[in-house]
């Protein structure tokens, strides 16, 4: 990290502070309030091989709000994001130690299939990563394998309707038949959350969704995110501690394959308990 | 080091020393070698082709003749039109032309003038219009080898007599059938659409390429399918063990064994233990379907492994089972790469010989396949046995079936560049 890093996190840190005290307030009283607890994970370990990336990790993310993971590189944050849904399954060598509940429900359980998990939980990834195909396509191939809906009114309502609620009806509601691919890398991105919101998940992964794309259109995800935590459960992870600053109200701070520090993100950012905590945020390593 | 420094410091930094001028002779030393290897590989293709399109050259025309032919009545019974005896009334029209010859050695030698292939001629032009009995009528026909060779040079006049395959009469009776008009040499169509012949001038390749479209659609259904249900297990669905990194190690050696030995295998399982049809094409598509496996399977591989994993996590971050991700997403983005693989091997194929040889594929069968279950040769074996024919006229003959058969492998192989431009995607 550089000094001109440092200066800017601690920077925008005090101008947090400073503009959004109330705000700070409100998040407090609502979750007070009670937000439910949407996953529970306890003792989450895993292994690539021989090698373990993430040691007892026990974690409580509440429903509908913003939880972002952050940490230095190779701290395990996509790793246990990936647990979450069990992308993991897919790596031949990984295993997963530990139980992830799901409103009450372990997803390691054998009875569990992934399938139906990962309807349930959706992921954007840290590249836009539409399906070469038509942008309608791409939002309808969920609905579809699911039987949610069948190819007509149905379907164009529910492409609409998710297109909508990512914030991209009005840029390409003329043109729904052209490939997504031919999207700006902004709109690719919101369409992946149109394709992951189209199944209908109570929970969004997100693993690093801005870092490949430019302020302007990072800053329209960023809004949609603060949108979407009205009706879904967000996780995010993410390398910029002002990202994970504008958008979570919890964060989460990993560090070589533990889980050091969970806690309201304006209280980790402004006041953090953990030592490893401070310097990251401060910039003196990552 | 100081002293060096200024040693060299006299010298301005931008002039070049003795070692960088030998980097840069370096360089162009190399450049020159790549030169040369092209221009002497293109040489060495240009003198094959070229030498193969010249000899081809005369096999583009056949000589024919046409003869003015009475069939009387009574000598061919309109009924059953296809008894009559057609060479004697052949015989009778040559005889008009030349009433001079008369001994039987100077009518055997008048006879070897013309194909042995006219009375067919004749025969199916009868038949198909028996009003033609009783008439006098036209009709053209194959001049045999000796005379084809006679009219394109190949045999020289000018050679003593004993030194030629033709008689000064034959050549005699020839000049008098050109001065009568009777010679022509139109296009050789024949040698497309004509089944083998144990003469060149009525030889052709239609057995051959209808033996070969068998085989290679047999090779096709056979190795396609079973190729990319391979290849998809290994990549996409097998887990990473000792087994199948012994099969995939496998699968790479099937691919270097020599095709000779596959052909013995064919011999041995298809036609001796299975009692498969010896010659047929079935035989040789299946045989050539088991080299053409190995390059569809690692083709298919690859093209496999250029889908990029970003499209199998989104598939399967909404939820896609893995065959469904595998079939919506993988596999059509792969396809180009595959069909290209594909393409090549069954063009590899096409131009295999040597397991041919082995499941009879080389027979002399003159009439083109009519199922992929009867006897037939293939186009390469078709070259095989053309190139050990001694007659003079199957020389150009095996030459232009050289150049049919590397006709069909350009065509191939432009059609999988064409569909690798046209298909290509860019993540």
């Amino acid at each position: 990290m550089t000094m001109l890093d440092t200066t800017e996190a601690s920077g925008m840190i005090m101008n947090k502070t400073a503009d959004e005290a109330g705000a700070l307030a409100k998040a407090v009283s609502t979750a007070k309030a009670g937000h439910e607890t949407k996953i529970a994970a306890s003792k989450v370990s895993v292994f690539y091989g021989d090698k373990q990336a993430l040691f007892d990790v026990s974690i409580d993310i509440p429903a509908r709000q913003v939880m972002a993971f952050i940490g230095p590189s190779g701290c395990g944050k996509s790793t246990f994001l990936r647990c979450i849904n069990r992308m993991n399954d897919t790596i031949d060598i990984c295993s997963v130690r530990g139980t992830i509940e799901i409103d009450g429900a372990n997803i390691y359980d054998p009875k569990i299939d992934p399938v139906l998990l990962r309807a349930r939980v959706g992921m954007v990834f840290q590249k836009p990563n539409p399906f070469p195909k038509s942008i309608y396509d791409n939002i309808a191939y969920g609905p579809r394998i699911h039987g949610v809906a069948k190819p007509g009114p149905a379907m164009d309502e529910i492409v609409e309707r998710s297109l909508q609620r990512a914030a991209l009806w009005n840029e390409v509601k003329d043109r729904l038949d052209q490939p997504g691919t031919g999207l700006s890398g902004g709109q690719q991105q919101r369409l992946c959350i149109a394709r992951a919101i189209a199944v209908d998940p109570d929970i969004i992964l997100m693993d690093e969704p801005c870092s490949a794309l430019d302020p302007i259109a990072t800053a329209k995800v960023e809004e949609l995110i603060d949108e979407l935590r009205e009706q879904y459960t967000i996780v995010i992870v993410t390398h910029s501690m002002q990202q994970a600053a504008r958008v979570s109200q919890k964060a989460a701070f990993f560090h070589l394959g533990n889980l050091i520090e969970v806690d309201e993100t304006d209280k980790m950012f402004t006041n953090p308990s953990d030592r490893r905590t401070q310097d990251y945020i401060t910039g003196r390593f990552g | 080091m100081s002293d060096t420094a200024q040693g060299t410091g006299r010298r301005a930094w931008y002039e070049p020393d003795a070692k960088l001028k030998r980097r840069h002779a370096a360089d162009r030393r190399l450049r020159a070698y790549g030169v040369a290897a092209i221009v002497f590989a293109l040489t060495m293709l240009m003198t094959l082709v070229g030498t193969i399109a010249i000899t081809a050259a005369p096999a583009v025309t056949q000589t024919m003749v046409t003869l003015n032919v009475e069939v009387p009545e009574g000598a061919v019974d309109p009924s059953d039109p296809r008894g009559g005896s057609y060479q004697k009334i052949l015989n009778e029209s040559v005889a008009r032309i030349f009433p001079e010859v008369d001994t039987p050695r100077e009518l055997r030698e008048l006879r070897q003038l013309f194909s042995n292939g006219g009375q067919y001629a004749l025969r199916d032009k009868v038949a198909a219009d028996t009003s033609l009995i009783g008439r006098t009528f036209e009709i053209t026909f194959p001049l045999s080898d000796i005379g084809d060779q006679l009219r394109k040079g190949v045999i020289d006049r000018d050679l003593p007599r004993e030194q030629r395959r033709v008689s000064d009469e034959q050549i005699g009776w020839y000049d008098r059938l050109v001065e009568q008009d009777r010679i022509s040499a139109p296009l050789n169509w024949g040698l497309i659409f004509n089944a083998d012949s144990r003469f060149p001038e009525l030889a052709g390749l239609w057995g051959a390429l209808v033996g070969s479209f068998y085989a290679l659609l047999i090779c096709f259904l056979v190795s396609f399918p079973v190729g990319i249900a391979a290849a998809v297990y290994l990549e996409e669905f097998a887990p990473k063990n000792r087994f199948t990194d012994l099969i995939e190690v496998n699968i790479n050696n099937l691919a270097a064994v020599p095709s000779i030995v596959f052909g013995l295998l064919g011999l041995a399982v298809f036609l001796n233990f299975f009692g498969m049809p010896r010659s047929a094409p079935i035989v040789g598509g299946l045989v050539l379907s088991l080299m053409t496996l190995p390059t569809i399977i690692i083709a298919t591989r690859a093209a496999l492994k250029a889908v990029p994993p970003s499209i199998r996590e989104a598939a399967i971050g909404v939820g896609a089972s893995r065959m469904q991700t595998v079939g919506h997403h993988v596999l059509p983005l792969a396809m180009p790469g595959i069909l290209t693989g594909t393409i090549i091997g069954l063009a590899q194929a096409l131009g295999e010989t040597a397991p041919l040889l082995l499941i009879g594929m080389n027979a002399f069968i003159t009439a083109a396949p009519d199922s992929m279950f009867n006897p037939s040769t293939a186009l390469p074996t078709q070259i095989y046995i053309w190139a050990d024919s001694p007659e003079r006229g199957f020389t150009s003959r095996t030459s232009a079936a050289i150049i049919v058969l590397l006709g069909f492998l350009v065509c191939m192989n432009a059609i999988a560049i064409y569909m690798r431009k046209r298909f290509e995607r860019r993540w």
